[in-house]
């Protein structure tokens, strides 16, 4: 039965998809070809959450190796939804992609990007899917190196100084990773999670396990970029392809804060992360200041695109700090938000993509009066925008609604009153884009600008209208996100 | 003594530190990917290390032999050289793109140039 295959499918036709879009060496057709892996991608992704949520959580063993030997790809509510995130904004973003890319990669490099979108689809699902540490590592690799490659294709050369800086970033974050599984595999002799998470509660008071968590927390919070490891991701963000932004923002730091669940919750447990090594107690205050200080910053900014990816620093604050009152509704908050902020965050850098295409640039200056000239991009950017500050009947205000509820269980008034307060933050980045949009003076070029083409505004509003449906029937999210934090909390209530 | 019983631990943390501070200390793009070529060396040390077992052969059945050294970890770790070749490859392609749009390799003019521009 093809069912039964899934699993393996849902990471072998991406990976098979990329090469093929190499040797195709032709722009449309290998976009042709990586589209469809795409949504067939999206097809089994949701089909597997169909399954699990039927009928729990699937166990799959790779080339028939029985699971602490073989690798297993095991599949519970949490990862399925993380494989419904990435494979949905990849497929989204993809067909969105043809026009953007043609217009702004040099044309005889069109079908790289292809090919390095499909590998980092693979190695992200895939990271997502397995449930061996070694082969997170391996998956990890495969969809950094083909994010540098991604990043390194704009024209702008300032986008080859951000690959390499990201290059160096993500190696030693990647390594550090390695460190850590390394030892564990001294401590437990084992790289299988489930069998990992019984093993080390008899070893957890060595010092080796120790340092393993210590690695593991700082090379995953570099691939997070976790306030204060984030320097590697405002110019990636930046001066990558505009569509190649919106990909990343809506996956690849999502992908890291699930293995940051991952491996606190599943693997070393919630009595090993939280109670003997403290760990709530570092991520709430670095939670807080990535949110202040990232917002206050995506303030100043002129480059709109830099601006977003500041602003993505500050987001993933909101879920470390969901995952730091370690209480179910605060991991739900914090599961939604990855959910929401890919919702929100790729829709915005979409939108930009449209502005980009029609105007060149997306520096504030450029900007002005841009509101009358292209009204729907704009408009989607404006409601992007909204539900990024978290404004009722949008995805941000459900996940800022968790977020709130969870910290009032816990009689923590100034951590709510807190959460408002940033909320203005984003008000006011967000504002002053709004602002020169629609109120600034337009300059001499202004007339030539037209508003963009159906082929850029259909995944543009896709988005847009799912931020709104999210944000107003929650039964799917906020069901799936419960489950999810409830398997990973156990018995702990 | 234990504590030297167990050089090959205090090489791979001293490697480590080396190619940590060359990556950080360097202004150029080459040094820096030599750095971080020394810093994942010194990670599959610490790999090998942990399989090699004292008077341990490899892993082949053969009379009159009991102890034998874990393959996996080696295994594993010929899996992150190869990974660790294409980070350098990919690293030296974009110092050649750099220096082809820049003209230079180092850290502080490429910044200039940005600013200036």
């Amino acid at each position: 039965m093809i069912s039964t295959q899934l699993p393996a499918l849902q990471v072998v036709i991406p990976l098979l998809a990329g090469p093929t879009c190499l040797l195709l060496h032709h722009s449309r057709l290998s976009w042709g070809l990586a589209t469809s892996a795409s949504w067939v991608a999206l097809f089994i992704s949701l089909a597997l959450l169909d399954q699990v949520l039927a009928t729990g959580p699937i166990s799959y063993e790779l080339g028939g190796w029985a699971a602490p030997w073989g690798i297993e790809y095991r599949i519970d509510e949490i990862n399925a939804f993380v494989l419904l995130i990435i494979s949905g904004i990849s497929a989204i973003t993809i067909s969105f992609a043809r026009a953007s890319i043609e217009h702004e990669v040099h044309n005889k490099q069109v079908y790289l990007v292809y090919t390095g979108w499909m590998l980092c689809l693979s190695g992200l699902l895939g990271i997502a899917i397995t449930g061996d540490v070694f082969n997170v590592f391996v998956f990890l690799e495969i969809s950094s190196l083909s994010s540098y490659l991604l990043i390194s294709l704009s024209r702008d050369r300032r986008a080859l100084t951000a690959a390499f800086r990201y290059l160096v970033m993500g190696t030693i974050g990647a390594t550090f990773i390695l460190i850590g599984i390394a030892l564990l595999y001294m401590m437990t002799g084992t790289l299988n999670m489930s069998d990992l998470a019984a093993r080390i509660p008899s070893v957890s008071d060595t010092r080796t396990v120790k340092i393993a968590f210590a690695f593991l927390t700082a090379g995953i919070g570099l691939k997070a970029a976790m306030f204060p490891m984030h320097f590697w991701l405002p110019n990636a963000y930046a001066y990558a392809p505009s569509a190649i932004s919106a990909l990343f923002a809506g996956t690849a730091t999502k992908v890291a804060i699930y293995l940051l669940l991952r491996f606190f919750f599943t693997i070393f447990g919630v009595e090993f992360s939280f109670e003997t090594m403290k760990l709530d107690r570092i991520l709430l205050p670095l939670a807080l200041a990535g949110i202040f200080v990232a917002s206050t910053v995506a303030i100043f900014q002129t480059d709109i695109k830099r601006m977003l990816g500041y602003s993505s620093i500050a987001q993933i604050g909101y879920m470390v700090l969901g995952v730091s009152l370690v209480s179910v509704t605060g991991v739900t908050a914090a599961i939604l938000h990855l959910f929401n902020h890919a919702l929100m965050k790729t829709a915005l850098f979409v939108a930009l993509g449209c502005v980009f295409f029609r105007v060149g640039s997306v520096t504030r200056g450029d900007l002005a009066g841009i509101g009358y000239a292209m009204p729907w991009t704009m408009g989607a950017f404006v409601l992007g925008g909204l539900s990024l500050v978290g404004i009722p009947l949008t995805v941000g205000f459900i996940s800022k609604w968790y977020l709130i509820v969870a910290a009032l269980e816990q009689q923590m008034w100034w951590l709510a009153g807190l959460v408002l307060i940033s909320s203005l933050l984003a008000l006011v980045y967000v504002w002053r884009v709004i602002e020169i949009a629609y109120f600034g003076t337009p300059g001499d070029r202004s007339t030539e600008i037209k508003e963009a083409p159906a082929t850029l505004l259909i995944p543009t509003w896709i988005l847009i209208t799912a931020n709104i449906y999210f944000g107003v029937d929650t039964s799917l999210t906020v069901g799936v996100a419960e489950r999810a934090a409830q398997a990973l909390l156990g018995n702990v209530s | 003594m234990q504590v030297f019983g167990l050089y090959n631990y205090w090489v791979v943390i001293i490697l480590m530190m080396i190619g940590l501070y060359v990556v950080i200390a360097s202004g150029n793009l080459i040094k820096k990917i030599v750095g971080l070529n020394i810093f994942q060396t010194s990670v599959f040390i610490l790999y090998i290390s942990i399989g090699k077992l004292d008077g341990g052969t490899a892993p082949i059945l053969v009379e009159g032999v009991t102890s034998y050294s874990n393959p996996l970890p080696h295994v594993l770790i010929l899996t992150a050289i190869v990974v660790g070749v294409a980070t350098t490859a990919l690293g030296l392609a974009l110092a050649v793109r750099i220096h082809g749009a820049y003209g230079s390799i180092e850290e502080d003019e490429i910044q200039e140039q940005d600013n200036a521009s």
